[in-house]
């Protein structure tokens, strides 16, 4: 009897080891899928165009140079773009995530008649795809009126295109990039917190809105990091608002698309004689420096996001 | 000074005070609504039914009826073909990254070394696959130049592949799925970095199911396995469903027929053609969204 018990315990033993080997083997092979397109273009980075061409190198350059960054940094104008790009990502994403909470928080606790109508309005705003509205976006943005009122006051509608107008009035009123997902994270959040809090916080004289600022907010942390993160990020990517909105202002997404053009005129004056591979080689070091300050950003803030999501109302 | 006594009694209550509030609370996102969501909508349909021609005094529109969705459907030599790729590219893609991110998430809920490390990597796909990197990362040409040079040592992996797909073959599995699951395989870091968001909803899911209810299984001799097909599983089914979405609205995101639809408008300047191009596309994506969650909803398992 004894024995038996013993053996049965070994076998367990070794499944459970078993599993965490194949485990371990499966989350480094992921892992390095993920990362080895961000590892290939640090290595590309430094390295020389002709390096590119050898088959004995293959991660560690032969001939270390800085020469691919500098050219990138040169031609994006990085760090004017880089200003730029922060000051247009800060913006928005504070914005958006302060009229997605009011809005989260209206619809999960402040319910009156036709609320369930206009939640209708936000899944719409999730799934009408944004190419359907952005010609009538477009021209409605190129001749400004706000239902009528600007010409009124001034004579004549303005044009908002080619300035952070666009960007700034969306995400007041919580209809930019993916808004409509931020408004559902914010619900489900708040949905989450007991209802006492709010009748006690009632009780004890507090109204509504100072319920929201004093009470519910500073409990929401987790919604918040996480749509503060997700806003900025994805801002910061974005290159299907900033191309349609902003021609000429540079951000780094319209920086970037155009990097292997703008290069081969700093470099020839044309586009004839540059080798493609050459240029390929600068881009893929422009997305590198694009993507530098998010994964900075990344590496401060992935603590608090890690922990967020265990607690967000992501979930339904 | 009745009329304020009327209103002080309809609203000064705490249920009306709510009202009042949640008017204040929604006011922002109602007014974005409808001026940037609500009224371009509309204009977009009537664009699409019409021709528009850009005048001195702005644009004029002359209704044509269904004359624009015929032509994006029939005379338009492209729209066809990259609505109907980018159709068979979700159907291919959804089930994989569904399957593969939940089970990601099942894995990086357990307890093992290195947890929250691996868990920060795998939500970088969040980060670096959104917007124009994902579109510049496809048609790098460095890329393209290291994996030929890699092919060299990799001939011993992809003969591994062939001959798995022989092994399968012989064994009288269908060579349909044979086909799906190797693809899938080369695939697969197009699959990771599709499903950031989801396995990070899946991960959140998971978490939220009670310990209790595993501890009981155990106790009743629930393997591992069991558990996660009679509790993980119906337990974030509903989360399935909200993933579905995501997945078929984020790849529809990224497909060419967007870039197709801007192109009409902004070089070609036919506004017309572009918005019933764009009026087609979203509702092919209403039709597929329709259908996967009328299959998927039947088997979703709620708790209350």
């Amino acid at each position: 009897m004894k024995t038996r018990k013993k053996k049965r315990l070994t076998f367990d033993k070794i499944k459970q080891h078993a599993w965490s080997i194949i485990r371990f083997i499966l989350v480094v092979g992921l892992s390095f899928v993920i990362l080895y397109p961000i590892l290939q273009k640090i290595s590309t980075a430094f390295k020389d165009p002709q390096d590119l061409y050898s088959p004995v190198v293959v991660w560690i350059p032969e001939n270390f140079t800085l020469d691919n960054i500098r050219h990138a940094m040169s031609t994006m104008d990085y760090w004017n773009t880089l200003g730029n790009t922060f000051l247009l990502a800060a913006v928005t994403t504070i914005l958006t995530t302060a009229s997605c909470a009011l809005a989260g928080y209206a619809f999960a606790r402040l319910r009156f008649k036709g609320t369930n109508i206009l939640f209708f309005g936000v899944i719409l705003t999730i799934l009408v795809p944004p190419t359907t509205i952005l010609i009538p976006m477009y021209m409605n943005l190129r001749e400004f009126s706000l239902g009528g009122i600007i010409p009124l006051l001034t004579g004549d509608t303005v044009n908002l295109l080619d300035s952070y107008w666009p960007f700034i009035l969306t995400s007041i009123t919580a209809n930019s990039l993916k808004a409509g997902l931020y408004i559902f994270i914010f619900m489900q959040f708040f949905r989450g917190i007991p209802k006492a809090i709010e009748e006690a916080a009632y009780i004890d004289g507090a109204n509504m809105g100072t319920t929201f600022f004093r009470i519910m907010l500073p409990n929401a942390t987790p919604a918040l990091v996480t749509v503060l993160l997700f806003s900025f990020v994805w801002q910061w990517n974005d290159s299907f608002y900033t191309t349609t909105y902003l021609t000429s202002s540079k951000v780094m997404s319209t920086q970037l698309s155009s990097l292997p053009y703008n290069l081969a005129i700093a470099l020839e004056g044309g586009t004839s004689n540059i080798d493609p591979f050459y240029l390929s080689m600068v881009q893929d070091t422009g997305i590198l420096l694009v993507i530098l300050p998010l994964i900075i950003m990344y590496l401060f803030v992935q603590r608090y996001f890690v922990q967020s999501i265990e607690r967000t109302g992501v979930v339904g | 000074m009745k009329a304020m006594k009327q209103f002080k009694k309809a609203y000064g209550t705490y249920d009306g005070q709510r009202v009042v509030w949640g008017l204040i609370f929604l006011s922002p996102w109602l007014l974005g609504f409808l001026f940037f969501f609500l009224v371009p909508l509309v204009t977009s349909l009537r664009y699409s039914l019409s021709t528009v021609e850009a005048t001195a005094e702005g644009l004029k529109l002359t209704f044509v009826g269904l004359s624009n969705f015929v032509e994006a459907l029939t005379v338009n030599p492209n729209f066809n073909r990259e609505l109907i790729e980018s159709i068979i590219d979700i159907l291919v893609d959804v089930p994989l990254v569904l399957i593969f991110s939940l089970f990601i998430a099942v894995i990086l809920n357990q307890e093992f070394f290195g947890r929250s490390v691996s868990r920060s990597i795998f939500f970088l796909p969040v980060i670096l696959a959104s917007g124009v990197i994902a579109g510049l990362e496809a048609e790098s040409l460095v890329q393209e130049i290291n994996q030929q040079n890699a092919s060299a040592g990799g001939i011993a992996g992809a003969l591994g592949a062939f001959e798995l797909e022989r092994i399968m073959l012989r064994a009288g599995v269908s060579s349909f799925i044979v086909e799906y699951l190797s693809g899938s395989v080369t695939r697969i870091y197009e699959i990771v970095s599709l499903s950031g968001v989801q396995i990070l909803i899946f991960l959140a899911g998971i978490q939220t199911i009670a310990p209790q209810v595993y501890e009981a299984a155990k106790i009743e001799g629930a393997t591992g396995y069991e558990a996660f097909w009679k509790i993980t599983l119906p337990m974030v089914s509903p989360l399935i469903l909200v993933n579905l979405i995501y997945t078929i609205i984020d790849s529809f995101a990224r497909s060419p027929v967007t870039e197709l639809i801007m192109s009409t408008g902004f070089n070609s300047f036919n506004f017309g053609l572009s918005s019933a191009m764009a009026w087609l596309y979203f509702i092919s994506i209403m039709i597929i969204l329709a259908l996967s969650t009328y299959l998927i909803s039947k088997k979703v398992f709620y708790q209350d």
